[in-house]
């Protein structure tokens, strides 16, 4: 099927060598799309924000189409130098980046477009994991996966020090996520689980001061109206006012008037739920669900296992962004500052989100090359 | 190749189980969304609602105000102005600054405005920085208002007085509501209202003027900023205060405002028939509009330091000794208690002695070279020559307990206009010193309160009254400022008029007029014979008026001493006084006029008088 894709899109009749086959999947690529002009649509109310993500998802698009092309195995042979990168740039940020809402996360160099190097980070550790898992014994011996462990602990830490618990906490998952498909055995994953649990007082007092409050502030957002309630306050207001049809296209009186923050970013699934109403957001999910099944059953059809793991790494890193985005501003997480992916306005997130799915779609549509 | 087999279905297996792990997890979040838009739907849509609909009060159109032919006294004038709710913006500073870059903001204005911003006022609500924009300025305003929060361009109606300071102290004004006044107004009547009547009629009738607010429903953003109207939730119109119209007649207000000219002073004109104050000045006054709109302090520093306390109102809260204008009601508490007559004479020597004392009380005539006195006197010519002696062994035997008693007759020391916020003066009595001075009476005071000094003190509106009821025979009416309204004067209830004057009989009262139409007709009499201010208004006067001038000292003169008025500081000079009231035979206007520090009552304030008065009844200031 996807290779029938990919035959349509190179014209019939002309020279492969002028015109490049595009190695893409339909499936990935029509949920994708779908997704990004779900966003677009709502992104429509201010014309200037649209504009800005139009141009922002077409260039989006055209680096998946370009990452798509690389083979995978010179990703093989880059990952660790891009890991390296990643460090570094991490390194950087801590040391010399832009501060924004009181933690350095951005890069700001001048003639070049500001990115967060945490960004960078979500496709670099997947793929130094798969590769270091790419010629061991599997399962994986002991000292492997503390090696791993190494591995994913060296950017979460810089990540954590900027301080954005929220995307430590995410880029750690894309690591764990490495490491279970890599197939630890699922008795240290379950005793790793307990650890967790166990160690949850611990990790709650080395939290910084205004973290913990945001996690008070959960489930009470009642308690400080004005302050850190007030974000979840106005989301969850906002959805639940929506309905289960919502009140139509731009009548989100909640963002319009600005009583919900970041409207267009990090809350923008409060004005779907607002507009669209409980329809439009199982819509969304579902479209979610389907680019997450999609990919993970591309990842199953790899050709080996660097392409399963680094595959399913970023599928799942992926869900776990748009899970912890939507449950934080359903209230049900604590909020941090993930955007929710393809939809909410900005560019380094949606790019890194790209070359992820675009990466996907490289290991599918080389495999019959390797084999 | 059979390890890697093993390897793939390993991996499968564990992608199966990744993905139910998702999607149970978007299963939790599908729930939620259950939870939150179904199921718990109404209550959000209403929390929604209540955040972005706010009630909003529509003030009412205060008032109007008119004189008695029409003319507009108190207005409302619609004005744009640039105002700041200081609550909602981070940094004033460069915000002022900015708003400056595009309208032009004076120095004195941001002034105005810090010092607004400390004076204590309601929370969130809109400080003027600038009023008065023209439409460009609304519109560079409106251009840019997406910069500040707190920057809002209020459309409102100021309340502007045409006449200026010529009305002030007749009409009153408005302020602008403070904190202080949160107390004592209704918050729902005034929650849209900026301004309340803080002086004169503007306070009296408050409650007509003010009127209904209503209420709109309106959606409002995040910053509390108006972005519509809400048609459909249901408004309320505001109902407009009721206009008042008024007895004043501001020509003859505008001509006795002329008539005193640079003089500090005060004239109180009243319809005998109606008791209607026809004027009502207090001189010098000050222009309210500026008050309004935000005085400049160094401007309301020179008024309120000025010695001439423009501020104050002479007319309705100056107290004064009322010198020899008191005369006439001596003279009638005489006739009442039979101590004297009209045929009656004393031979005035120009000096007075009490009996067992060697204090000398002197005719007004006395100098150091000349002992003064008016020969023989009759009751009548101790009116029209304004024999002291006279009145001092009138004014002794008739005696303080039955002189208080009959002058408070007359409205000296109570407060008896209806609508209008008058001082009570003093009529002194026994218990009164007792208590505000310590001492017991003594006939000396008798003998100062007999030719209207010592203790005694009344207003200029007293004494008009005064004039009033001696015009009308006795009768009552109270002095009042307003002539009609809108709906009536309901809620208003005036009291029953006091009773009339009690005592003078028919002839008692004709004449006492005749005495005092001689006071102004009588001339060409030869040496003590004229009216006192024959030579100053009776000689060419075109109608019969009847007066009585005083002179009030400010004072003491030492025994012995003469009054010098060259020789005295301007502010220790006489007061002059002067009350009249004209037709005599069928009065249509009594008045008081008093010069501070004027001098002579007859050569000062009476041409005065005679001013106002023949802009009143002459032809050729008639109706228009």
């Amino acid at each position: 099927m996807a290779n029938d894709f990919v035959r349509q899109m190179s014209l019939p009749g002309t020279s492969r060598a002028r015109v490049p086959a595009l190695r893409l999947d339909a499936v990935l690529c029509i949920s994708i799309l779908a997704v990004i002009l779900l966003g677009l649509v709502v992104h429509y109310r201010d014309p200037a924000t649209f504009q800005g993500q139009l141009v922002r998802m077409v260039l989006g698009f055209v680096v998946l189409v370009v990452v798509a092309r690389i083979e995978p195995r010179r990703y093989l042979s880059w990952a660790p130098t891009i890991y390296g990168a990643a460090l570094v740039l991490l390194l950087v940020v801590l040391l010399f980046g832009t501060t924004a809402k009181g933690s350095q996360r951005w890069i700001d160099l001048p003639g070049l477009p500001r990115f967060q190097p945490s960004e960078l980070t979500k496709i670099a550790l997947p793929l130094m994991l798969a590769w270091y898992f790419h010629d061991r014994r599997i399962p994986p011996r002991f000292r492997d996966l503390l090696v791993a462990f190494a591995i994913t602990a060296a950017p979460v830490l810089l990540v954590v020090q900027q301080p954005d618990l929220g995307t430590g906490v995410l880029v750690a998952a894309s690591g764990l996520a490495v490491v279970f498909l890599a197939g630890v055995s699922w008795r240290w994953l379950f005793g790793a689980l307990a650890l967790g649990v166990a160690a949850t007082p611990v990790l709650w007092m080395s939290l910084r001061d205004y973290q913990q409050e945001r996690i008070r502030t959960l489930f009470n957002p009642e308690n400080d109206p004005l302050g850190a309630g007030w974000s979840i306050i106005q989301s969850t207001t906002a959805i639940g006012s929506g309905g289960l049809f919502g009140k139509g296209l731009r009548e989100s009186t909640q963002s319009r008037l600005d009583f919900l923050p970041e409207s267009s970013t990090d809350f923008i699934i409060a004005v779907i739920g607002e507009e669209w109403g409980f329809v439009g957001i199982l819509f969304l999910l579902f479209l979610y669900l389907v680019i997450l099944a999609r990919g993970l059953h591309l990842a199953t059809l790899a050709p080996n296992r660097f392409g399963r793991l680094l595959a399913g790494g970023l599928m799942l890193t992926f869900f776990a962004h748009v899970f912890v985005n939507i449950a934080m501003v359903c209230g049900l997480v604590p909020v941090v500052g993930v955007p929710l992916p393809l939809v909410s306005y900005g560019g380094t997130s949606a790019l890194s989100v790209l070359i992820g799915c675009g990466i996907v779609m490289s290991i599918h549509t080389h495999r019959a090359g390797r084999r | 190749m059979e390890d890697h087999e093993i390897e793939t279905r390993g991996f499968v297996t564990r992608a199966i189980f990744i993905f139910l792990v998702a999607a149970v997890l978007m299963l939790g979040l599908l729930a939620r969304f259950v939870d939150l838009q179904i199921l718990k739907h109404g209550i959000f849509s209403t929390r929604a609602d209540e955040n972005r609909i706010q009630v909003q009060p529509i003030a009412s159109d205060r008032g109007l105000i008119y004189d008695r032919r029409g003319v507009l006294l108190a207005d409302n004038r619609p004005i744009r102005t640039l105002a700041v709710v200081t609550e909602r913006i981070a940094d004033l500073d460069t915000a002022i600054g900015e708003l400056a870059s595009l309208v032009d903001i004076s120095d004195d204005e941001i002034a105005g405005f810090r010092r607004r911003i400390e004076q204590p006022r309601r929370p969130y609500e809109p400080v003027a920085l600038k009023v008065n924009l023209t439409d460009e300025e609304v519109a560079r305003i409106r251009v840019n208002g997406h910069r500040w929060a707190g920057v809002e361009v209020d459309d409102e109606n100021l309340r502007y007085y045409p006449l200026g300071s010529l009305m002030v102290h007749a009409v009153g004004s408005v302020r602008r509501i403070s904190e202080d006044d949160l107390d004592t107004l209704d918050a729902v009547r005034y929650s849209g209202t900026k301004f309340v009547g803080r002086f004169g009629v503007e306070q009296f009738y408050e409650r007509l003027l003010h009127g209904e607010v209503g209420y709109r429903h309106v959606e409002i953003d995040v910053r509390g900023r108006v972005l519509r109207k809400l048609e459909e939730l249901g408004e309320e119109p505001a109902v407009a205060g009721q206009n008042l119209t008024l007895h004043l007649d501001s020509r003859l207000q505008t001509a006795a405002y002329a008539a005193l000219g640079e003089r500090r002073g005060a004239i109180v004109a009243l319809d005998p028939r109606s008791g209607g104050i026809l004027a009502l000045v207090s001189s010098p006054g000050y222009d309210p509009n500026p008050f309004i709109t935000g005085i400049p302090q160094e401007e309301y520093r020179l008024l309120e330091g000025s010695p001439d306390t423009p501020l104050f109102n002479r007319a309705t809260r100056g107290t004064y000794a009322p010198g020899s204008t008191f005369k006439p009601i001596v003279a009638l508490a005489g006739l009442t208690t039979g101590v004297t007559d009209w045929e009656r004479t004393i031979i005035d020597t120009g000096e007075f002695r009490l009996p067992g004392q060697s204090r000398v009380y002197r005719d007004w005539s006395w100098t150091t070279t000349n002992s003064g006195g008016q020969g023989i006197v009759d009751l009548r010519k101790a009116i029209f020559r304004s024999s002291n002696v006279y009145f001092y062994q009138l004014g002794t035997r008739v005696g303080i307990d039955s002189l208080g008693e009959f002058a408070s007759q007359f409205g000296f020391g109570s407060a008896t206009a209806l609508d209008v916020d008058a001082v009570e003066g003093v009529l002194p009595t026994r218990v009164w010193k007792k208590g505000a001075r310590g001492e017991d009476w003594y006939l000396g005071d008798t003998v100062n309160m007999s030719i209207g000094q010592g203790h005694l003190l009344v207003t200029p509106l007293q004494l008009a009254t005064s004039a009033m009821v001696i015009a009308n025979r006795g009768r009552w009416v109270q002095p009042r400022l307003l002539l009609s309204s809108d709906t009536g004067l309901s809620g208003f209830d005036a009291p029953s008029p006091p009773q009339p004057v009690r005592g003078p009989t028919e002839q008692d009262w004709e004449m006492l007029i005749d005495a005092m139409e001689d006071v102004v007709h009588r001339g060409n009499q030869g040496f003590r014979e004229n009216g006192t201010a024959w030579f100053y208004i009776g000689q060419d006067i075109g109608y019969r008026m009847a007066g009585k001038s005083g002179s009030a000292q400010v004072v003491e003169i030492r025994q012995g001493e003469e009054y010098d008025e060259e020789a005295l500081d301007e502010r220790e000079r006489k007061h002059a006084w002067f009350i009249a009231f004209a037709p005599a035979d069928d009065p249509r206007i009594a008045l008081s006029v008093l010069v501070e520090n004027g001098g002579g009552g007859s050569s000062v304030a009476a041409p005065v008088a005679r001013k106002v008065i023949d802009a009143y009844l002459l032809p050729q200031y008639a109706r228009l």
